[in-house]
């Protein structure tokens, strides 16, 4: 099952590495984010480190949809879903796959752009780093896996770039919720790291639940 | 090799298979005739494993499709309409990936070979997006044949094809065939049918009403019997 995952998660980064449609679109739009933020935010003023894990977290939710909108999308010209549907791998390879794609495309705009945010608005997190690369990853991990599966939901739909926002974000708001409460936390007050823990806590349970059973209903989905 | 018992498909409150049964033998090559809508390419998914039957019984070399889809999945080669290609890949790209999916060992190898035998060697490193509708549909047969399947699943496989794709793909259906393979061809093109088939079944929506054996490659026999069946003319 992990072969044919890792399969397929390489076929889509090498798709993107030719084509440079999707990870270029999502940079571009997080770079546009921080600079528009940083024009409404004095930099200088140090209410701003208190938008700063918004910021961090829009970046990451509405880059995130732009590649999730096209993950299973580019699976429909000249039907290549089909072809993987009737290949010896599980549907659950085909989420796999595809998850790990997309949370490897969501991880290159965050080391690209998250250092960006940083030198802009002159922000030092040195001391804490590990606890906040622990809440990026958990975030990312359970939005993307949720937006995952939801995007091969919708990709059938006419419709299908409205209707994943609508589903994704309240099946994802307590991921969202618990990843801006202790990234600030983290970020700005380093002190009460036993609640950021407890965020971060409640994030990695959701992460579990929601990965297990997108991995039990994805056979469902995918059927033609 | 196929044997097909009591098969119904529904969708949409809508019957498109109406109680299918069907037993192919190892190594036939049988033609699947119909007008528009009769439920052949349904039949042709479900066989594919693309679609799963509303209820009936389809066992495919002795494993159940519900049960043991992968096994039946690993032993079959599927060639719809579309041609299942990345259009951003190459030729041998493509062939590499699909073969990598088979676990095809020396994979880079055989798909060099495989696109020469379907004479595109000179385009094997340029993107598929690139190609004629003959062309995307050789490399399609050759990622259909790459794993050698003992089973072959065509949908309309010589629509749209110039004479030179048509050759190539009738020289893989008669040396899949010579090798054991048995083909399953959905078509309207009778001529082909009877070249390249022993066996005709007639569908008619959702039901066969007629299947019978071409012991001589008559086109006329193969008219006479659609035209009476479907268009009720005697």
């Amino acid at each position: 099952m992990l072969r044919a995952a890792l399969l397929l998660a390489k076929k889509d980064l090498l798709s993107e590495l030719k084509t440079k449609q999707v990870l270029a679109t999502m940079i571009i739009f997080a770079g546009l984010v921080i600079l528009v933020f940083s024009f409404a935010f004095d930099p200088a003023n140090n209410t701003t480190r208190a938008v700063i894990p918004g910021v961090i977290w829009v970046i990451i939710v509405f880059a995130g949809i732009l590649g999730l909108n096209r993950s299973f999308i580019s699976e429909q010209r000249n039907d290549t879903m089909h072809g993987l549907l009737i290949a010896p791998m599980e549907a659950s390879s085909i989420f796999l796959g595809k998850f790990l794609a997309n949370f490897s495309m969501i991880m290159i705009v965050e080391l690209v752009s998250l250092p960006f945010l940083f030198l802009l608005f002159d922000f030092h997190i040195l001391g804490y780093f590990p606890y906040f690369l622990l809440v990026l990853v958990i975030g990312s991990f359970g939005f993307i896996s949720i937006g995952t599966f939801l995007a091969a939901l919708s990709a059938n739909s006419k419709s299908s770039e409205m209707l994943l926002p609508l589903l994704l974000f309240p099946v994802t708001s307590p991921i969202l919720i618990g990843a801006v409460q202790a990234t600030r936390i983290i970020l700005t007050n380093i002190e009460k790291l036993s609640s950021a823990m407890a965020w971060i806590q409640l994030i990695a349970a959701y992460d579990v639940i929601f990965f297990v059973l997108c991995f039990i209903l994805i056979d469902y989905v995918l059927e033609v | 090799m196929i044997e097909i018992k009591k098969l119904t498909k529904q969708a949409d409150n809508k019957l498109i298979l109406r109680g299918i049964d069907l037993s192919i033998k190892k190594g036939e090559t049988v033609a699947i005739l119909g007008p528009n809508g009769a439920g052949k390419s349904t039949l042709l998914k479900v066989l594919a494993t693309l679609i799963k039957p509303s209820s009936g019984h389809v066992t495919i070399n002795g494993y159940d499709l519900r049960k043991n889809q992968m096994k039946i999945k690993k032993m079959m080669g599927y060639l719809p309409h579309s041609s299942l290609l990345y259009d951003h890949y190459s030729p041998l790209e493509n062939l590499v990936f699909f073969g990598n999916v088979y676990g095809i060992k020396n994979v880079e190898q055989k798909s060099i070979d495989l696109v020469r035998e379907v004479g595109l060697s000179f385009f094997l490193h340029e993107p598929v997006k690139n190609f004629s509708r003959g062309m995307i549909q050789r490399i399609a047969i050759a990622r259909a044949i790459i794993h050698e399947p003992p089973l072959l699943l065509l949908d309309e496989p010589h629509t749209g094809l110039d004479q030179g794709a048509i050759n190539i793909l009738n020289n893989v259906i008669l040396s899949m065939k010579e090798k054991g393979t048995t083909t399953l061809m959905v078509t309207h093109d009778f001529k082909q049918a009877t070249e390249l088939c022993d066996r005709i079944i007639i569908i008619k929506n959702g039901k066969i009403v007629d299947d019978f054996r071409l012991e001589e490659k008559k086109l006329n026999l193969v008219s006479e019997k659609y035209q009476l069946q479907v268009e009720g003319v005697s």
